[in-house]
């Protein structure tokens, strides 16, 4: 019970007047990457908005250790979240500032350090994502994975307990979306972060996958929870030809 | 092409392409069209003297599974007028909701206990006061022109065109200066802020705000609102200069009244209660328009096009907005005698 750093239970989900997911329930455990994979379109992106308070859910709640999130009011759901770092599938950094004033915004709000120090923190900070030196740079003067690894800076700006991500390998090439799965295993290895990533990647969801569940866009559930190794060799059928890049036979 | 099969019934039909030197989706769709109206009549169809692309492109498009569930059809006629009105309905709901939301950060602002950026605050003091000074100021110079033409014309009637200066200054300081400063903020101002807003809804940018627990009312709306608040009765204060200004040079000109006696009568004319009205209705401009535009730019749905859509709705609202308050100004300040 001690380890459970979320869980999610009978949780449904809708994306306007559709039903997306009905049911769901997972939990993660403290120092996993749960992954939460699926077709286009399943719903795990919603998934992702419903961790964040972004969406209310229809039914179920989903619970940062231990306590109920969903039914939490702002000011608490406020300090839960204040444990969790989001890396948004666009990045989402925020334009108008450079990559340091993007790192510094949830220091200079949510920590009592000072100037000097929140420099120091931010440089660490874009030095453990490879950005050195790229401080004064505006978001749109950097390419796609450049954005995504300074996302990631951001999102481990307050040393969250937790990281969201949000499809980390949109829009990059291979080889970049390699480097930033081994970036996200080196991350949680030297700062013991629990991840949960959203994505259709299989090369992502084998590359760091400790536990995967996948999404059903058809059946509106989830289907098949495991190591994404066991998933791939013996999970469902919709599952094995997801791994595979094929189409299901029904 | 079923009109034509019900009319001649054939035991079979056969599609002969063998003149064809060129093709186009046009025949696919034809050869679609005569598949299903003869499969609908059991009349067999012999398609092997067509190019077999053709016979590819059909077969690729019959396997294309139609969607499990059909999205329910749009609403149209009085379904669709009751639609639009209860949507109305919620967005009024969102506006009152959102009103509330901003004087709570605002408050929380004065308690100094908003998350903002003072850099942030600075930033849109400078874009939407210096540097909308020089249009704010031409336009006003422009509408002090029209006023003394249309004082003379009249004037002239009476012998009367040395009271032109107390027309035009009237005008001007009472109600034109912050009424046109107001509607060229809205054009300028208020349609950037919808669309700065609208965007970083687009790219997440909003999101990200909330899940470091950062209030977007205080973050986005706050410093936007105070700086047009504050901005507008300055640029209100310089609208009043040029347009008098204005004024005068037509007087100068047309009149060939001396400059400084143009500006004596109309300080004879212009009390400090209309100056002082004047800075009131720019102030409560300013703030209707920063208002309605972070409003609207909250509103905009996650879509690119809702950008564009954000930013008009912005400007319409904000230009109709202070031209209501301009008509309750009136009124007021009627009955009270001013």
């Amino acid at each position: 019970m001690g380890d459970e750093v979320i869980s999610v239970r009978e949780l449904t989900m809708r994306f306007g007047d559709r039903v997306v997911i009905r049911d769901l329930g997972f939990t993660v455990r403290r120092g996993e990457i749960f992954v939460v994979m699926g077709a286009s379109g399943c719903g795990k992106t919603t998934l992702l908005r419903h961790l964040l308070g972004l969406q209310e859910p229809t039914g179920g709640e989903v619970r940062y250790g231990g306590e109920s999130f969903t039914s939490a009011p702002p000011e608490v759901r406020e300090r839960m979240l204040r444990r969790v770092g989001v890396l948004f599938q666009g990045s989402a950094l925020w334009t108008s500032m450079t990559l340091a004033e993007n790192v510094a915004l949830p220091l200079e709000q949510f920590t009592s350090l000072r100037a000097a120090a929140i420099r120091a923190v931010v440089r660490l900070k874009l030095s453990l994502v490879g950005l050195r030196g790229f401080e004064d740079y505006y978001p749109w003067e950097l390419s796609g994975g450049m954005q995504k690894r300074a996302g990631l800076a951001r999102a481990i700006s307050l040393d969250p307990e937790i990281l969201l991500i949000d499809e980390p390998s949109a829009s990059l090439d291979p080889p970049t979306a390699r480097r930033l799965d081994a970036l996200i295993l080196q991350l949680r290895d030297a700062l013991g972060t629990t991840a949960v990533i959203v994505t259709h990647d299989v090369a992502t969801i084998l590359g760091v996958g400790t536990r995967a569940l996948f999404l059903d866009g058809e059946a509106r559930r989830a289907i098949a929870e495991g190591p994404p190794s066991e998933l791939r060799a013996q999970g469902p059928a919709p599952v094995r030809a997801f791994f595979a890049g094929s189409v299901a036979s029904p | 092409m079923g009109r034509e099969l019900d009319r001649a019934p054939a035991p079979s039909v056969t599609i002969d392409g063998q003149g064809l030197a060129a093709w186009d989706s046009a025949l696919v769709v034809f050869v679609g069209a005569v598949l299903e109206g003869c499969r609908a009549r059991g009349t067999p169809v012999d398609t092997s003297g067509l190019p077999p692309e053709v016979g590819r492109l059909l077969g690729i498009a019959q396997e294309s599974a139609a969607p499990a569930e059909r999205a329910a059809p749009r609403p149209g006629g009085i379904e669709g007028v009751g639609v639009r009105a209860l949507k109305r309905h919620v967005k009024l709901l969102d506006a009152v909701a959102f009103v509330g939301d901003t004087a709570l950060a605002l408050g929380r602002f004065a308690g100094g206990r908003a998350r903002y950026r003072s850099q942030d605050l600075w930033l849109v003091v400078q874009q939407s006061g210096a540097e909308a000074l020089p249009i704010v100021a031409l336009v006003n110079f422009l509408v002090g022109i029209i006023l003394a033409f249309v004082g003379i014309t009249q004037l002239r009637f009476f012998g009367a065109e040395t009271y032109v200066a107390d027309i035009v200054g009237i005008a001007v300081v009472r109600d034109m200066a912050a009424l046109i400063t107001g509607v060229t903020l809205s054009g300028r101002s208020g349609g950037a802020f919808a669309a700065q807003i609208a965007t970083m809804k687009v790219t997440q940018e909003v999101d990200a705000l909330r899940t470091f627990g950062i209030s977007p009312t205080e973050f986005l709306v706050v410093p936007r609102v105070l700086a047009l608040t504050a901005m507008t009765p300055l640029l209100t204060l310089f609208a009043d200069a040029t347009g008098i200004l204005g004024g005068a040079v037509v007087a100068t000109t047309m009149l060939h009244q001396p400059f400084a006696g143009y500006v004596r009568q109309t300080a004879l004319a212009v009390t400090a209660g209309d100056l002082l009205g004047g800075l009131v209705k720019g102030a409560t401009y300013g703030l209707l328009i920063a208002l309605t535009a972070t409003l609207r730019g909250m509103q905009a749905e996650r879509s690119a096009a809702r950008v564009g859509d954000a930013a008009t709705e912005a400007v319409v609202t904000g230009i109709v907005s202070i031209i209501a308050a301009c008509g309750v100004y009136q009124y007021v300040f009627f009955l009270l005698g001013w």
